[in-house]
């Protein structure tokens, strides 16, 4: 085990599940980044502009990261071009077909006791799983 | 305007922990996912926490009639698990094991300025606006 934050993670954690919930409460959507950022494609006017704000918000808080806390933002070591897009494909439309990813199955799902955010949940989970031991430990990449 | 701030400051509030949670590093989401390597399980105590707070939260504001800003919830109504479910997940996972960038902290690093980030997240889009054209592709041929 190197590099265990289990305090930083949960502090975290809380954050992203408190910040689900208010989104909840005051909008009654659930806080799904793919489908909040991917639905403003086929969105009318009206409902494009909260979409636009979530993503502000997101930029922001990266912003504000990268002034206060800059080791929170890293990639390293930087994937090659090429897995970088394929990853990039995969995620984006993945996380379409599949109706959402970590923030909207994982936390809001799971939360809400969803049948199907767990089936997705342990799906995306497994082949991430599986993924990372075949380009690290099959691989060597 | 009062959706859109909503909108804004949770979105701002959510990548303020993605961040302290470390899930806007993706060697650190590779290190969670290398279960049979040097495994750091630190992103369990994020999504454990995160899953916590909101079940235990959400049924207090579904006993609500509206959401505070809205007049009505927007939520999920499918309880089926389809093909559709299943493989989008199974391809998602796929693609955040290569990089271990999931949408909301790709998103949340781009102010960091980093190529890579920049290169995931234009290819992210194009996979989220090639699912749009594949979608309007289909119905237009239904």
């Amino acid at each position: 085990m190197e590099n265990f934050t289990p305090i930083a993670s949960t502090i975290g954690g809380l954050l992203i599940g408190l910040a689900g919930i208010a989104f909840l409460a005051l909008s009654g959507r659930i806080a799904g980044i793919s489908g909040i950022v991917g639905g403003i494609l086929g969105a009318p006017a009206t409902d494009r502009r909260w979409r636009f704000a979530f993503l502000a918000g997101l930029l922001a808080g990266g912003w504000a990261l990268a002034v206060f806390h800059p080791p929170a933002l890293s990639m390293e070591p930087l994937p090659s071009v090429t897995r970088l897009v394929v990853a990039g494909l995969l995620v984006g439309f993945g996380t379409r077909l599949g109706s959402g990813c970590t923030s909207g199955h994982g936390v809001c799902g799971l939360g809400r006791l969803s049948r199907r955010s767990l089936a997705a949940t342990a799906t995306f989970m497994t082949t991430a799983i599986v993924t990372v031991f075949v380009t690290r430990h099959v691989v060597g990449g | 305007m009062r959706a859109m701030l909503v909108s804004f400051f949770t979105a701002f509030v959510f990548a303020l922990g993605l961040g302290i949670a470390g899930m806007t590093r993706p060697e650190k989401v590779v290190a969670f996912l290398d279960v049979f390597g040097s495994w750091d399980p630190s992103l369990a105590f994020v999504m454990g926490s995160a899953v916590l707070v909101y079940s235990v939260a959400y049924r207090r504001v579904l006993r609500r009639t509206h959401p505070v800003m809205e007049r009505m919830f927007h939520l999920p109504q499918r309880i089926d698990i389809d093909r559709r479910l299943l493989v989008g997940a199974a391809v998602f996972g796929t693609g955040w094991g290569l990089v271990g960038f999931c949408p909301g902290p790709a998103l949340v690093g781009l102010a960091s300025g980093i190529p890579g980030v920049l290169v995931f997240v234009a290819a992210m889009l194009a996979g989220m606006g090639l699912f749009h054209l594949w979608g309007k592709a289909a119905a237009d041929r239904a």
